[in-house]
């Protein structure tokens, strides 16, 4: 997943640019109908500065995501407002026993510098992120690929002096090309859900170009396959990107150039919004939510879209205190989510009610039985479990603004269950990602999850499977991995799901870690643009932009 | 006078190495490995580590590290942050925005600020005194970023008389307000202490002087009493310029200046020694360089003093 950090990115409107195209909020009469004025229109959105060279496979933030998402077409699109996914240069994903895919691609979908997309772009781009003499973040994606353990060698004493051996191949035995437009991915096992995750940005073709020089200074220039294709990018800034009129599928974009400016504070992107000189802002800042005061400021330029997110707080199993599943339970149970969503939160985010994010495909069984406020059950449970001494911690990362929630959620379960809670911050999210990673907490923990790709799985697999990437808890329950396993193992998605309800069902059960709130986006568009919508992660849809 | 300025320069060369090596250091006691919480709720790719150390000198010894970086320096390479952009590239694109930004409100606290203070140094305890006294504290009293949000939004937002953050490069119009955010605190200082030292050099035997020979009003007090009593008040103004441009961050961050504040802060964050050092090196460098500059204007506002 990408993380947003969303604390450092500077930019400043280029007021004369704003002027000379039209922006700024002035009057301008130039264009006489609103299709010519779209076609010739300019936006300007709001963004941070990509932490690293554009590269798709070495992006994991959202302030390089989000551009790498409107320079490239993956394989499929992920529709708005979650839903199944659709095939965008894909022409079809057959497989017939969910471990080796014959993936047919699109004639005369091209690159940005004119070259068409072909199959060895993908299989080449795909093979360059696993080799980890590369050093690329998104690596860790094809590891379901037959071979990655040839490409792909990890440090024997993870951080400490010895490196890692020099892998045995650099192409994965896993990737054929067919022909031009075909190619063959077999998996080391089955997986039924690998078309699914084909959308994400470490999955997106490189053109012949990118293999021939060096990934930093490339990534400074990208060349996707994308609506728009770029044209400048200043350092904190801007990014300049515009219409690519060669582009053959089906999002294309009406309007010509969009500019993202790269704020160092979303208070001054408000600013702007407020002012008409930002004509999207994706995420309005805390600051103006409260009482909601953005709704008034906004009236009908606020947009309100459901992404999916939810925050759980989740709990060290490893830790001696926390192994009684009542005594999770109980915690639970003793959560007043109502209240936190409304009084903390001013009904921006909603109680949560399932374990995956509402809207997202196959998770209608996902409903999370103790996500409720039951006062009296916790106690019973409680007392079941045996009661709890010492003093509850719940850590929080305090570099963003997690504590009130925190505060509230420790609140409630020290009035109901009678036991002593805490909230307790710590200072910066990488401390606290590296305790985590380190499996020494001796309290509960936030845990945000964002889902990578649209279905019920993402959250389970991930989050509860023993080893998974994001098991921070270490839940391990057999009868979970067994019927995750035996859902990847499935030949249909239909029937993955089923076994990916019964194994949330023990998790439910089991309790490893409690969902509290699913976040919704609060965004923002200017008076100059009418039919603005977000993708499913609430980023724009530049597809749906028009200038009025 | 030209000694005492070659022996100032050469000192600036072991307070260089100094400052360098003790933020250096600074920004590795800084709790949190540099690649935790760098990709996201998912522990970083070992490959990736593995080759972001490598290229740092990460896992060598401090002093060994900052041995590389020092070479690499005074080569003029100023080396590269994690995310592969040259620092030198930094330094040129924000040095200048800040600076400028610095001098905008150095400016306004000096015009204001004087004005303020002569005015209430000779007419100590009106009516005008009491209400600089006020406005005084009171802009000592608010926080930068209250005062920012605030006439961002009321000239910003409300009134739509300048546009709510600056373009890039910003032109000196659009800093007016900014500058002034930035100034406000300082300016208040400025005018108290030039309030208290015209006040005590009013009673001076030289400007008791000047008064006998009849010499008039306006020469009195523009000449021999403020050319004195701007000691105290340019020593503070000097410091104040390296002062405004390590502290602008917040102000940077309202007005949306593309400046060396948040440059600063991300990199403490992340753990880039080498960024922030590069960056602070130069801020070094402006204080040393004012801190001279300031003790060169003492003799020439005082012909009492001499530099042998």
């Amino acid at each position: 997943m990408r993380v947003s950090k969303r604390a450092s990115a500077v930019a400043a409107i280029a007021a004369v640019a704003l002027v000379a195209t039209g922006c700024g909020g002035g009057d301008d009469d130039e264009g006489g109908t609103t299709t010519d004025k779209t076609a010739n229109g300019a936006i300007t959105i709001d963004g941070t500065q990509p932490a690293f060279p554009l590269v798709p496979a070495n992006t994991s933030e959202t302030g390089g995501g989000d551009i790498l998402d409107f320079l490239w077409t993956g394989l499929i699109n992920y529709p708005p407002g979650g839903g199944q996914p659709t095939n965008a240069v894909a022409e079809s994903i057959d497989t017939s026993d969910a471990q080796t895919y014959t993936i047919k691609i699109k004639k005369g979908v091209k690159f940005h510098d004119g070259t068409e997309v072909k199959s060895k772009n993908f299989v080449d781009a795909w093979n360059f992120a696993a080799y980890s003499e590369n050093g690329q973040q998104q690596g860790t994606f094809f590891s379901d690929i037959e071979g990655y353990a040839d490409v792909h060698t990890d440090d024997p004493d993870g951080e400490g002096p010895k490196k890692a051996p020099k892998p045995a191949k650099d192409k994965m035995s896993g990737l054929a090309v067919v022909d031009d437009y075909t190619f063959t991915v077999k998996l080391s096992a089955k997986q039924s859900i690998f078309p699914v995750k084909l959308g994400y940005s470490a999955f997106f073709p490189m053109p012949d170009s990118f293999f021939t020089t060096d990934p930093d200074t490339w990534g400074k220039k990208p060349v996707g396959n994308g609506p728009v294709k770029f044209v400048s990018w200043t350092d904190n800034v801007e990014i300049k990107l515009t219409r690519f009129d060669d582009y053959t599928l089906d999002d294309k974009v009406k309007i010509k150039d969009v500019t993202v400016k790269l704020y160092q504070e979303d208070t001054a992107a408000y600013a702007d919004l407020q002012a008409n000189n930002l004509d999207f802002q994706q995420q309005i800042p805390v600051s103006a939510l409260a009482g909601e005061k953005w709704k008034a400021d906004l009236g009908d330029r606020a947009l309100e879209v459901p992404i999916p997110v939810q925050q759980f707080i989740a709990f060290p199993l490893y830790d001696k205190k926390f192994q009684n599943a009542d005594l999770r339970k109980a915690i639970s149970l003793a959560i007043n989510r109502e209240e936190i969503a409304s009084k903390i939160f001013f009904n921006t985010r909603k109680p949560s009610t399932s374990w995956a994010a509402p809207g997202t495909p196959y998770a209608d069984a996902f409903v999370c039985s103790v996500c409720k406020y039951d006062p009296t059950e916790a106690k019973t449970l409680l007392a079941k479990a045996g009661g709890f001494s010492g003093e509850l911690l719940m850590y929080y990362n305090a570099d963003a603004s997690h504590k009130d929630w925190f505060e509230a959620a420790a609140a409630s379960i020290a009035t109901t269950l009678n036991i002593r809670a805490r909230a307790v911050g710590v200072p910066t999210f990488a401390v606290f990602r590296q305790n985590i990673e380190a499996h020494k907490m001796d309290g509960m923990f936030r845990a945000g999850w964002q889902a990578d790709y649209p279905i019920s799985e993402n959250w389970l697999g991930p989050l509860y499977v023993k080893g998974a990437s994001s098991n921070d808890s270490l839940f391990d329950n057999a009868d979970v991995n067994r019927l995750y396993a035996e859902g990847r193992d499935s030949t249909s998605l239909d029937a993955a799901a089923a076994k990916f309800a019964e194994a949330i069902k023990i998790v439910d059960a089991e309790v490893p870690s409690i969902p509290i709130v699913s976040v919704t986006q609060q965004s923002g568009v200017s008076d100059r643009v009418k039919g603005v919508k977000t993708n499913w992660v609430g980023s724009i849809d530049l597809s749906s932009v028009e200038l009025v | 006078m030209g000694r005492y300025v070659l022996r100032r320069l050469l000192q600036l060369i072991p307070v260089f190495f100094g400052t360098t090596l003790l933020i250096y250091w600074l920004v590795w006691s800084v709790p949190g490995d540099p690649f935790a919480g760098k990709c996201g709720e998912r522990p970083c790719p070992d490959s990736f580590v593995q080759s972001m150390t490598e290229k740092y000198h990460l896992d060598d010894p401090l002093p060994v590290q900052y041995f590389f970086y020092m070479s690499h320096l005074l080569r003029g390479d100023f080396g590269t942050t994690f995310g592969g952009r040259e620092i030198s590239d930094i330094i040129v694109q924000a040095y200048p925005n800040t600076l400028k930004l610095a001098m905008v409100a150095l400016l306004i606290e000096g015009v204001i600020g004087l004005t303020a203070g002569v005015i209430t140094g000779l007419r100590r305890g009106g009516f005008v005194d009491n209400l600089v006294l006020v406005s005084t504290l009171f802009l000592v009293a608010i926080p930068v970023f209250v005062a920012g949000f605030l006439l961002q939004y009321l000239f910003g937002v409300r009134w739509g008389i300048v546009n709510p953050t600056v373009s890039n490069p910003p032109a000196f119009s659009e800093l007016i307000l900014p500058g002034f955010v930035l100034a406000s605190g300082s300016m208040a200082y400025v005018a108290r202490l030039t309030r208290t030292s015209i006040a005590e050099n009013q009673r001076s035997d030289y400007v008791r002087t000047a008064i006998a020979k009849g010499l008039p009003q306006r020469r009195v007090v523009g000449v021999h009493l403020l050319r004195n009593s701007l000691i105290p008040v340019v020593t503070f103004l000097g410091t104040d310029l390296g002062a405004l441009m390590g502290g602008a961050i917040v102000t940077e961050g309202i007005f949306s200046i593309n400046g060396i504040g948040r440059e600063v802060f991300r990199a403490i964050v992340t753990k880039e020694g080498a960024t922030v050092v590069g960056i602070v090196v130069v801020l070094v460098l402006v204080y040393l360089l004012m801190n001279l500059l300031v003790d060169l204007l003492y003799a020439a506002l005082d012909p009492r003093i001499r530099y042998e």
